[in-house]
């Protein structure tokens, strides 16, 4: 079994906000993230993918075909774009860096067909990154 | 669903590397330049992770202002600016990155119960990092 990284950068905006608080709970919790107009952040992303070498091309899985999908399943829709307004998983979920992981594995997962989804990692900045392995 | 969250810190200290178990020509020889009677300095790089079920009103593993205070007041305040050598976790330990790793787990794990504390990961420069998970599961890479 190999494992293989691909990274892709894209920008977006977001807010933290959960209408079943109160104006107070929502500062209080979600602090700076709070302001409803929003901030940005210069997200990377990673997406790792496992499965065993294709005798034939010496590949884990065709990285362009890999790019491809990422580009389409979640840059065209994420990239430059306010996540709270733009992107539908986050009408109903908060966009928190753990939220837009899951939210680009569900994305990803479904389209991968010879490789597996291993991880999928969103750095919202170079200090805080969040990992997720499909776990329940 | 389970997320792993990580978060990064920094903070500065200095440490000697000499053990009372060995002779001065031993440290020496297994510590080398470490072994400096004056002490020398890292910017250590911190990374701690917690893993947890995302919560479904915050959208978020643990909040992360309270890991920020747990890990500021326990960790950063007692470590950065300090002497390693001079500190309590280090009577009669030499304070390897190895054992600061440790100890810094062993700090934060009973205190924090807002996620579970999967990893401690320091990077003593950027050519050397240690990892600690607990009882056996310790990992260690240059
Ligand atoms: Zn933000």
């Amino acid at each position: 079994m190999v494992y293989l990284t691909r990274k892709a950068e894209f920008s977006a905006s977001h807010y933290y906000h959960n209408p079943d608080f109160s104006p107070e709970q929502n500062r209080q919790i979600f602090g700076k993230c709070n302001n409803p107009q929003g901030h940005g952040h210069n997200y990377m992303l990673e997406v790792t993918v496992k499965g065993d070498i294709d005798p034939d091309s010496g590949f884990v899985v065709d990285l362009k075909q890999l790019k491809e999908i990422m580009h389409r399943e979640v840059l065209d829709a994420m990239d430059h774009r306010f996540l709270n307004k733009e992107v539908p998983e986050f009408t109903t979920r908060i966009p928190t860096t753990e939220n837009l992981a899951i939210a680009i594995w569900q994305r990803l997962e479904p389209k991968l067909d010879n490789a597996k989804l291993h991880r999928v990692r969103v750095y919202e900045t170079a200090d805080l990154f969040v990992d997720f392995y499909g776990e329940r | 669903m389970k997320a792993h969250l990580t978060r990064r810190y920094r903070f500065s200290a200095s440490h000697r590397l000499h053990s009372g178990n060995f002779s001065c020509e031993q440290n020496r020889a297994i510590y080398g330049k470490c072994n400096n009677p004056h002490g020398h300095g890292h910017n250590y790089i911190l990374e701690v992770t917690v893993s947890g079920q995302v919560d479904g009103r915050t959208g978020m593993v643990c909040n992360l202002i309270e890991l920020d205070d747990a890990v500021q007041s326990e960790i950063l305040e007692r470590f950065d600016r300090q002497n390693l050598n001079t500190l309590l976790p280090f009577a009669g330990k030499v304070p390897t990155t190895e054992n600061l790793c440790v100890a810094i787990y062993e700090i934060l794990q009973p205190i924090f119960h807002a996620a579970h504390l999967e990893r401690v990961r320091l990077e003593e420069t950027m050519m050397n990092s240690f990892e600690y998970r607990g009882k056996e599961n310790a990992t260690v890479s240059s």
